[in-house]
Formats: C-alpha cells, structure tokens, sequence
C-alpha cells in the first residue's frame, strides 16, 4: 500500500475541528481536576474522623477504576439516579472527577514537602491562618507540585479520547469516522496522533516555561 | 437488583476474566522486557540508537493508547501485519507499556552510585559482572513501586481493549447489558471488579517491595 498524503490533507479540517472538542474536554477536564483536587485534598488532609476516610474512598474508587468504566458509568448508570447528563456532560465530569483523585494527591504530597517548621514559624509570629495557606503554604504547594501537576493534564489530554465510547465527536471518534468512509486507517490515526502529540507538546513546554517563571532562585 | 442475570451470564463473564488477566500479564511481561532492553540500549548504544530511543519513547508516552490500539489492529492489516484482537491487544501493552518501563529501568540505573561501579571496574570486574552482581540488585530495590505503579496502570488499561473487540471482561459486559437493557448492575459489578483488581495488585506490590527491602535499614 502506498501511503497517501492526499488522504490526509483532504481530512485535516475535520481532524483539526475535531481536536477543537479534544481540547475542550481536556480543559474543562483540567479545571475541575484542579479545582476539585483541591477540595478532595483538603478534606484529605482535614483533622475529623468523617472527611479524610471519604476523600480516602473517593480517591481509592476513581484511581482503582478504569475510567472508560467510570465514563460507562456516567453515560449509563447515573439515569436511573435521576442524573440524565448529556454525553459531553458525563464525558467531562468523569474525566475531571477521575483526574482529580490524582490531582488531589498530588497536592497533598505537595504541602507535605513543605517543612513544618515554616507554619510553625508562621503560627509563632502571629500570622493568621487564612493567609498563612494564601502567602505561605499554596504558593510553595503548586511551586513543588507543578511538574506532576503538568503530567497530570497531559495524561487527561490522551484519556480524552475515551470520550468517543459514548459518541463524542472529539479527535478519535471523528478520526474512526473518516477511516470509516475512507478505508484508510494508517494515515488518519497516524495524523490523529501526531495532533494529540503536538498538544501534548504544548502543556509541556506551558509547564516548562511556569516552572521557570515559579522558580525562586 | 437482577443479580441472577450474572449467574446466566457467568461462563462468558469468568471468560472475560481470563482474557483479561491474560492480556494484562502477557502484555506488561511483554512490556518489562522491551523497556528493559530499551533502557539497555539507552544506556550502552551509540548515539544514533540512543536518540531512536528518545523519539521512541516521547511518541509513544504522547499519544492516547487507543489510537495506538487503533493504528496497530486497524492500521496494521495495510502494512501486512494481520493480527487477531488479542494478538493486537497484548502487542499494543508491550508497544505501549515499553517506553514507561525503560524510563523506569533507566531511573533505576541511575540511582547507583558511580563510584560504586569504579571501585569494581579498579578491582578488575568485568563490565557484564558489574551489571548483574552490582547495578541489577541494587536497582531493583529503588523500582520496585514505580513498576507496581505501572502494572495496576495496566491492568486499567485492559478496559480500553474492549473498543477493537478482545473478548475481555468489559467487552462481555458491554455484550450482556445490550442484550438485556440492565445497565446499573453490569456497570456497578464490573467497577467494583476492577477496583477490587487494583487494590489486591497494590497489595502484593506493597509486600514484594517490604520483602525486596527488609535488609536495608529504615530511616
């Protein structure tokens, strides 16, 4: 067979168009990872006897399940509870609610690099908590765990394309769709790939160019 | 609840198990001895390989592992390469897990002390001597969780092989809630299926590494 570059030049719009959606899933996905991770891993690390077993569960069910799974389940499951989410919806929510177990984790591995003695230091001279977690403890915490942080959403950049199981027009999807109609499968997936690749490359090098600008030297 | 759905569905549930679990051992033993082999040839090639090596690596750790799925058992039939769906569900693990492992291996290699393997090159050992009497015992303390890590990471990934129709534990269930509309109890039961998978596979990864450490000294 030959290769046939034509094939993937006539397709490249709807690949394009399509990793418009990728992107949206990813970033949607990212911001409740983070936001979400936060509040996971302050319960996580809450003195109570209630909060840190349930951030413990919820962290053990979303990293312990895979998440195709956990999509399915979303899509299929949360109707008969009443919760009839629009594919999109269920896409996004399982993706962010799965990343930010992770997220969460990393956080919290994040604050616990920080030595005590500083909060202790804090507390002595009379600093009150609220800013002592705004100027002094989240500053350093994303500082420490930006690199695993980046990892994280490159890693929900690819596990978007789980999406395409309940019919997201995202990359994959739209990429099976053409090699439906075309027959050429090496050339889209290959060129889907590459897309998904040069994003990936991006959130690396955004993560690269942050961690410089955090860097204190 | 329809739970005796699960007693009529059993034999091709228990079926799915099989397949999965054996997708998921073959390919990450697959995948362990490529890294290890890659990571060797990283370490000790020439240049050109090494950089294969590197663009190897970074394609294949940035691209989701269903297009690689996709491009292998889709793909392949164009280039000659005819594969059943297991076939291509465990050689994409091997394909997909390899570059993970090397890193890993390459990590591990890393975490021994130069001097270490001077002293022994001034006591005249020979250099394969060095490799399996210093650097592979040593190494294998400080990888031991990342590749646990790895390996429940795999066996997650099982689910994905449902989408190119590797008869695996998903793919029954997928076939059963289609042919009786349940969806809540096939979806739930195999959630916790996996979840308890993982837990047991974390478990045994946390006594092999209490039991490859118990010589050193905790701090």
């Amino acid at each position: 067979m030959n290769f046939s570059f034509d094939t993937i030049w006539h397709n490249l719009p709807y690949l394009l168009a399509a990793a418009r959606w990728t992107l949206i899933i990813s970033l949607s996905g990212m911001a409740i990872s983070v936001i979400w991770g936060v509040c996971i891993c302050a319960a996580r690390i809450s003195t109570g006897r209630v909060l840190p077993r349930l951030a413990a569960l919820y962290i053990s069910f979303f990293r312990g399940v895979p998440l195709l799974v956990q999509i399915l389940v979303f899509f299929y499951v949360l109707p008969y509870a009443g919760l009839d989410l629009p594919a999109m919806a269920a896409a996004i929510l399982a993706v962010g609610l799965c990343s930010a177990a992770y997220s969460s984790e990393i956080l919290r591995g994040a604050l616990q690099a920080i030595p005590a003695g500083q909060k202790e230091a804090a507390m002595a001279i009379g600093i009150p908590p609220l800013a002592l977690w705004r100027r002094i403890l989240v500053p350093q915490a994303i500082r420490i765990g930006l690199p695993s942080l980046i990892n994280e959403l490159i890693l929900l950049v690819k596990v978007s394309s789980l999406a395409s199981v309940v019919g997201i027009g995202e990359l994959t999807r739209v990429a099976q769709n053409i090699t439906g109609q075309t027959y050429r499968p090496l050339e889209i997936y290959i060129t889907a790939a590459l897309i998904y690749f040069a994003i990936n490359l991006v959130i690396s090098r955004l993560g690269l160019l942050a961690e410089k600008r955090l860097k204190v030297t | 609840m329809e739970l005796d759905l699960f007693v009529q569905y059993g034999p091709a549930l228990l079926q799915g198990f099989a397949v999965t679990v054996l997708c998921w051992i073959a390919g990450s033993l697959g995948g362990v001895v490529l890294g290890f082999v890659l990571a060797c040839l990283y370490r000790w090639g020439p240049v050109p390989v090494r950089w294969g090596i590197y663009g190897y690596v970074e394609l294949i750790r940035g691209t989701p592992f269903m297009i690689q799925l996709f491009l292998l058992y889709y793909g392949g039939p164009y280039v000659g390469l005819l594969l059943t769906p297991i076939q291509a569900g465990i050689l994409s693990f091997v394909i997909y897990g390899s570059p993970y492992f090397s890193e890993i291996f390459r990590s591990g290699f890393n975490a021994i002390p130069q001097g270490q393997i001077e002293a022994a090159r001034c006591l005249g050992m020979a250099e394969w001597r060095i490799v399996l009497r210093i650097t592979l015992p040593q190494m294998l303390v400080p990888i031991t969780a990342p590749l646990t890590n790895f390996f429940i990471i795999l066996t997650k990934e099982t689910a994905i092989l449902s989408t190119v129709t590797v008869p695996e534990l998903l793919f029954e269930v997928q076939s059963m809630t289609a042919e009786t509309f349940a969806y809540v109890e096939p979806l739930l039961a195999l959630s916790l299926f996996y979840w308890l998978m993982v837990t047991v596979t974390a478990r045994f990864g946390a006594w092999v590494e209490a039991r490859a450490t118990r010589h050193l000294r905790r701090v």
